[in-house]
């Protein structure tokens, strides 16, 4: 029965807490720490994609002075020796890369040495006279080669479903009336967040190591360190503060944080590596994906038969896995549904999880044959997705936990004025621009991890709480700050909030959208233990009003503790401390998925996005002038933020529908375009009239926030609604990323 | 990047001295290009001259009414000086249609002239590149190539000069004035960029150690009747796939003078004076224009994957003639690509 | 199979580094006295010669905006300049805008619009807006878009960074007694 309070941060959408150091260049990212006496690394590519190298020539490097060393596989000493070793949490099936392991040459751009030297700069000049002598094998990278090769893996990684089917794909199909069948492509795409990946070890005098490292999980790159190097827990200290950006390219550890650590132990020295930005092209990416979709409606639009097949391209070495097809028999009602999946092994990098892994790829073409088939079947294609809702997940078997994609609908075509659509293609006409609309959506996993945390409480009533959760943009210090601050009735202000360490405790991989609902629930269960405690304190208060309360009959709020039913009846949380006499009071606590309620429920998030463009005929050109994402997923925990997740996987759909591709030239089996001039993002030019919404989407099984993750599931569908809309304008169906003016002359 | 010893130079004179004085030398102006390139280990100077201090950073009116453009000044003042735009709105627009606002505050005038290609071989050591390294071959033919050239281009290298301003000097007749050891000398701007043939390590015509002093444009300025229209990958911050330069004079409906150049699709920014011939006399029309876009791109020839060049010049040489015909462009302080 | 030797410079003869000389650099109206050689260039002379890690390293290569500062009121990439051809001007970085005590009122919008997200490309785009506000040339949302199109922002962080820019821009152009911001810019080309 809380009453007026202004301690209530949750849902509300006050101001990033970490926004006057990011906006004053004060937030530290990992290759900005100042340590002393440090020395810099420099990465040497192969130039080749497959074969042996020969001979290293470091001798004339060697030569400059202020070149340290030059590291490489014939000088790296005897490290960890397993497999198993080298595996970090989200590795797929199959042996890792092991960085300066051995002679061979597995991928274009490997790094095959690390020149370190006194600055930066010669550095980078020794690196560049760095001789190598590579035996030149042949080497295959074109998935189109391997259109009949895909094979189903089988070690997949955490996460992977394998594809399911249901009665009779076949039959449905042929009993349908209307049918579709096409193949949607898109080309591989690397994550290039903005900041370039780059470690910093502090190499203490005691021999311990302070890493700074880019990174979505310092926990899972300190595993990956002590397991390699033979280092304690505590000899390898993992810092992420701020990361510049990941959208899961750093998942992984990569290879800037075993060269760094390398050359910091053997020089015993501290030392920075940071890639290029031609580096960043050298490991993970989304990879090329082709897909088939075949699907078919009864007479009345109703879907009787879906099939739906992907093959994209993994490494020889290790077997990478997303769900691209899964969602496919989940989104829609449908009897009949077969879902296959291919990878196919090439000699290119491990492919990796890139924002919204396989559901960006698969939602990209289910969401195009939707409304091939809708215009098959004659149905406005909002009306037909309507048809085929879908009331329970199928796959699963399973009611949502919630799902308010219906509402999403309704008041995503009101806000874009939907109705006024003419359903055929090139209605409308301003000028020398064709105007398309278009719809789409998509569903994403709300799920949760095993997360802990700590608070800390001091007599002038500061609360710091601290979880090695990452903060890469989604706003992690804020959530947390807002939840704490909310459990505990205190002013945002009061509230520190420590990420990003592994002195703290363990929070999952940033990743998966996951952290709001499996961080957040840590802190408040936290909060919430600390909050017993402080009652108890209080309790011995002399005359104390809250004397017989329980736990559940208090509520901090406003700098109080207060009896819920009587809110007069309060006192003030600093008198509590002040009066104990503690210092201090620390508590920690943790928070784990509700196995009970995974089982009963399917949990997901959903979206639909509606997209305005307008195209150029003569000349090609795709603008997109309106976007509404309107998103169903939980309980918003700040407005703000949110949006900005939102907005952001908006543009990142107009940069996978228009723009974005990693070419590679397989003559060299090299990405040719690896540089951020033509290797195109949108620019604040390309993007205009973005509305963003969420629906009221209460769930009460999810988990104890109601939250179910926002950092994925915006970016679903955009690319569709655009490429459906391009079709609406133009007539022209495009099935293949990007679309490149040169596709609609 | 290797190692190099830098000096600034105070005069034009004491710069190419200096050039001439050291074994790998280069000038670096704003060095947006030059570092660039050097980073890239493609360009390897071990002695710079800085340029920035040269008092030759002055736009002024010339004697018979033109206007001169200092080699330093930068693209963004040289955009943005009145005269310019006032009476050079083609040159405004081309040169705003290019880079970002930061890389046009620091790139020069004659920076821009001596930008290298942005193909993708040519920037990468580990691809072999007739250009970087003559007699290497030529790796975008047969490669990927939408950025390349298909007109002009040889067996030896396809690449394409990647300017937009000059493609506006190449339209309004520019001329340049260079200095060397033995003097100064003006060079027409169609005799200053130069195709591959089989010397791609060439793309101009400028003797080594010659300075770049000034950009002297004619009077006549096409402030009236002009169109820059620019394609590429993305609405700003992206090299032209094909940009257009169009100045007309007209008389009622009847074209009285004519330039037409394009960039993006060759070695050099590509006038095409034949064009013009056949536009002069003409009805401003449509039919003219398709029949003028045929003749440009008569011997236009595809490499793949940028075969679709061929027909996306030829539609942008018509939409910009409307444009410039039809006076819809102005000069402006920013040039955008924004229809809608 | 073939055997392919290489380096990945041109030129691959060893050539001695040149010694680091003496060089003075005004930044944020402090003189900073630096050894250094004509090789390194202005961004790498803040982060890692100076330590003024606010001016971010995206690209290197004058590709994302990442590292812009103002040198004599004007933006520019600090990463495709030399340190050495900046000494006698006037270098202002993010750190010399405002602080997290004192904001400089870009600052304080980029905040309240949420106009990013990771902020790495943060500073750069708030040099940049100052940049763009010192020119004077962005009247409407459209030329703001364009004109602040040199700062990539990979979070996709626009609609925020149009609304900061717009909000303090039009502010100064208040003082300077012209409003002309519309929501629908003016169109030029195609
Ligand atoms: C990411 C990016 C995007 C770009 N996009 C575009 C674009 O869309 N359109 C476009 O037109 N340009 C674009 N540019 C290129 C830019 O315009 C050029 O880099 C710039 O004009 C070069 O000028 P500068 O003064 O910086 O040259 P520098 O780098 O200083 O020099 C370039 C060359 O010119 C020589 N040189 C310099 N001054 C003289 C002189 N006075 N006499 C003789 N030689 C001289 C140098 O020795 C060097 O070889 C882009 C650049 C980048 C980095
Ligand atoms: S097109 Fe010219 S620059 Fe490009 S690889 Fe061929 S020779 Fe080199
Ligand atoms: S770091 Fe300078 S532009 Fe990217
Ligand atoms: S805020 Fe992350 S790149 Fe702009």
């Amino acid at each position: 029965m809380s009453t007026d309070s202004n301690t209530k941060y949750v849902g509300k959408a006050p101001n990033r807490v970490d926004g006057p150091l990011k906006v004053t260049g004060t937030a530290k990212y990992a290759a900005e720490f100042d340590v002393p006496d440090l020395a810099y690394g420099y990465v040497v590519s192969s130039p080749v994609a497959k074969g042996r190298i020969r001979k290293i020539h470091a001798d004339k490097v060697l030569g400059l002075p202020g070149v340290l060393h030059v590291f490489s596989h014939e000088n790296v000493p005897g490290l960890a020796w397993f497999d198993r070793s080298y595996k970090d949490d989200v590795a797929p099936g199959g042996s890792p890369f092991r960085p300066l392991h051995d002679d061979e040459i597995k991928f274009n751009m490997q790094p095959v040495a690390l020149v370190v030297a006194d600055t930066f700069e010669l550095a980078r000049y020794a690196a560049s006279i760095l001789e190598v002598e590579y035996e030149v094998e042949k080497h295959e990278t074109d998935i189109e080669s391997k259109r009949d090769e895909g094979y189903e893996p089988g070690r997949g990684k955490t996460g992977y479903m394998p594809p399911q089917r249901r009665e009779d794909a076949d039959k449905g199909l042929e009993q349908s009336a209307h049918r579709i069948r096409h193949e949607y492509i898109h080309g591989a795409q690397h994550h290039n967040p903005m900041e370039m990946f780059g470690a910093t070890v502090h190499y203490h005098p005691d021999g311990k190591l302070t890493i700074y490292d880019k990174t979505q999980g310092v926990y899972n790159c300190q595993q990956y360190i002590t397991k390699i190097f033979g280092l304690s827990k505590d000899e390898a200290r993992v810092v992420n503060l701020f990361m510049g950006g990941g959208f899961g390219s750093g998942l992984r550890p990569q290879y800037e944080l075993f060269l760094s650590v390398l050359a910091a132990l053997e020089l015993k020295r501290s030392v920075r590596v940071t890639l290029t930005r031609q580096q960043m092209f050298s490991f993970g990416h989304r990879p090329h994906t082709l897909q088939t979709l075949e699907l078919g409606t009864g007479p009345d639009g109703a879907l009787l038969g879906l099939k739906h097949y992907a093959l994209h391209e993994t490494s020889r070495f290790e077997d990478y896995t997303e769900n691209v097809v899964n969602w496919s028999g989940m989104l829609y009602k449908c009897p009949n549904v077969r879902l296959s999946y291919g990878i196919s092994p090439l000699d290119v990098y491990t492919p990796l999880d890139m924002r919204a892994p396989g559901a960006a790829t698969g939602s990209f073409a289910l969401e195009v044959a939707m409304d091939e088939m809708a215009y098959e079947a004659g149905l406005d294609p909002l009306e037909f997705r309507r048809r085929n809702y879908a009331e329970e997940d199928q796959n699963k078997k399973a009611p949502f936990s919630s799902k308010k994609l219906r509402e999403a609908y309704d008041e995503g075509a009101r806000r874009f004025g939907w109705d006024k659509r003419p359903m055929a293609p090139r209605a409308t006409r301003e000028g020398n621009l064709l105007v398309g609309w278009g719809v789409a959506g998509g569903v994403w996993d709300a799920s949760m991890q095993k997360a802990a945390a700590k608070a800390t409480i001091t007599a002038d009533g500061r609360l710091t709480v601290a979880s090695a959760a990452g903060e890469n943009g989604t706003g992690t210090y804020t959530i947390m700050a807002q939840i704490a601050a909310e459990t505990l009735g205190l002013p945002l202000e009061a509230v520190t909030v420590r990420l990003g360490d592994t002195t703290l405790p363990e929070a999952p991989l940033q990743g998966g959208s996951w952290t709001a609902a499996s961080v957040g629930t840590a802190v408040k269960n936290t909060c919430e233990a600390l909050g017993e405690k402080l009652l108890k304190l209080a309790q011995k208060m002399d005359d104390s009003p809250l004397k017989d309360a329980k736990p559940e009959d208090v509520e901090f709020v406003n700098g109080l503790i207060r009896l819920r039913k009587e809110p007069q009846q309060s006192v003030v949380l600093r008198d509590v401390l002040q009066v104990s006499g503690e210092r201090e009071i620390e508590v920690d606590s943790s928070a784990m998925p509700n196995p009970v309620n995974m089982q009963k429920y399917s949990m997901h998030s959903h979206n639909v996005v509606f997209a305005e463009v307008k195209v150029d005929e003569e000349l090609g050109t795709v603008h997109v002038t309106r976007v509404v994402n309107v998103v169903a997923a939980g309980r918003i925990l700040n407005q703000k933020t949110a949006r900005s997740q939102v907005l952001g996987s908006v543009v990142w759909g107009i940069s996978m529908a228009l723009m974005e591709e990693t070419v590679m030239d397989h003559r060299y089996g090299r990405y040719m375009n690896h540089n951020y001039a033509e290797y195109h993002v949108p620019t604040n030019a390309d993007v205009r009239g973005i509305e963003v919404y969420f629906v009221e989407e209460e769930d009460p099984h999810v988990n104890p926030l109601g939250v179910k993750g926002i950092g994925e599931v915006g970016l679903l569908g955009v690319a569709a609604a655009i490429t459906n809309a391009v079709y609406h304008a133009t007539g022209k169906r495009v099935r293949s990323l990007p679309i490149y003016l040169d596709k609609l002359l | 990047m290797n190692p190099f010893t830098l000096t600034r130079a105070a005069s034009a004179e004491a710069a190419v001295r200096d050039f001439s004085s050291h074994d790998s030398p280069a000038y670096i102006g704003g060095g947006t290009n030059i570092l660039d390139l050097m980073k890239e280990n493609v360009a390897h100077p071990t002695h710079l001259i800085g340029l920035n201090k040269l008092p030759l950073n002055a736009i002024e009116t010339t004697a018979d009414g033109g206007l001169r453009l200092g080699a330093t000044a930068t693209n963004a003042d040289t955009a943005w000086h009145p005269e310019v735009k006032q009476r050079y709105p083609l040159l405004n627009q081309a040169i705003l249609a290019g880079a970002s606002p930061q890389l046009r505050n620091m790139a020069t005038n004659a920076g821009n002239l001596m930008q290298r290609t942005r193909c993708y071989y040519f920037y990468d050591t580990a691809t072999p590149c007739n250009k970087r390294e003559p007699g290497s071959g030529c790796a975008a033919i047969g490669g990927y190539n939408r950025i390349h050239a298909i007109l002009g281009a040889s067996e030896h290298c396809i690449a394409t000069h990647p300017s937009d301003m000059c493609v506006a000097l190449a339209a309004l007749e520019a001329v340049v004035h260079v200095q060397g050891k033995d003097g100064a000398r003006q060079i027409k701007f169609e005799d200053f960029h130069r195709l591959p043939d089989d010397q791609p390590e060439r793309d101009n015509t400028l003797q080594p150690g010659e300075l770049i002093v000034a950009l002297e444009l004619p009077k006549q300025g096409f402030a009236k009747h002009f169109s820059y229209l620019k394609l590429r990958d993305r609405q700003s911050y992206a090299f032209a796939l094909v940009s257009v330069a169009v100045g007309l004079e007209l008389e009622g409906a009847t074209i009285k003078d004519a330039r037409l150049a394009l960039g993006g699709v060759a070695h050099k920014p590509w006038r095409d004076k034949k064009a013009e011939q056949l536009l002069i006399g003409q009805p401003a029309t449509e039919a003219t224009f398709k029949q003028v876009a045929e003749a440009v791109l008569k011997d236009a020839k595809g490499q793949g994957t940028n075969d679709f060049k061929i027909e996306l010049a030829r539609r942008a040489i018509v939409r910009a003639l409307k444009q410039a015909a039809a006076g819809e462009q102005q000069a402006s302080d920013v040039f955008t690509n924004s229809n809608p | 199979m073939s055997i392919v030797s290489t380096s990945s410079a041109a030129d691959d003869q060893l050539r001695p580094p040149v010694p680091p000389g003496s060089v003075t650099l005004r930044i944020n109206g402090q003189e900073h006295t630096l050894r250094l050689a004509p090789w390194t260039s202005l961004l790498d002379a803040l982060r890692e010669y100076v330590g003024l890690t606010g001016t971010k390293k995206g690209c290197d290569h004058g590709q994302c905006g990442a590292c812009t500062v103002l040198v004599d009121g004007k933006r520019i990439n600090s990463c495709l300049t030399l340190a050495v051809l900046q000494e006698g001007a006037d270098i202002t970085t993010i750190e010399g805008l405002g602080t997290p005590e004192h904001l400089h009122p870009l600052q304080q919008a980029f905040i309240d619009h949420d106009a990013f997200q990771c902020g790495y490309c943060t500073p750069g785009q708030i040099c940049s807006a100052q940049g763009l506000i010192n020119e004077g040339k962005a009247h409407t949302e459209d030329e703001i878009r364009e004109l602040m199109s040199g700062n990539i922002c990979r979070c996709g962080a626009y609609v925020g960074i149009l609304n900061a820019v717009k909000e303090v821009a039009e502010k100064e152009l208040k003082m300077a007694s012209c409003t002309c911001y519309g929501s629908h810019g003016h169109s030029s080309n195609s």
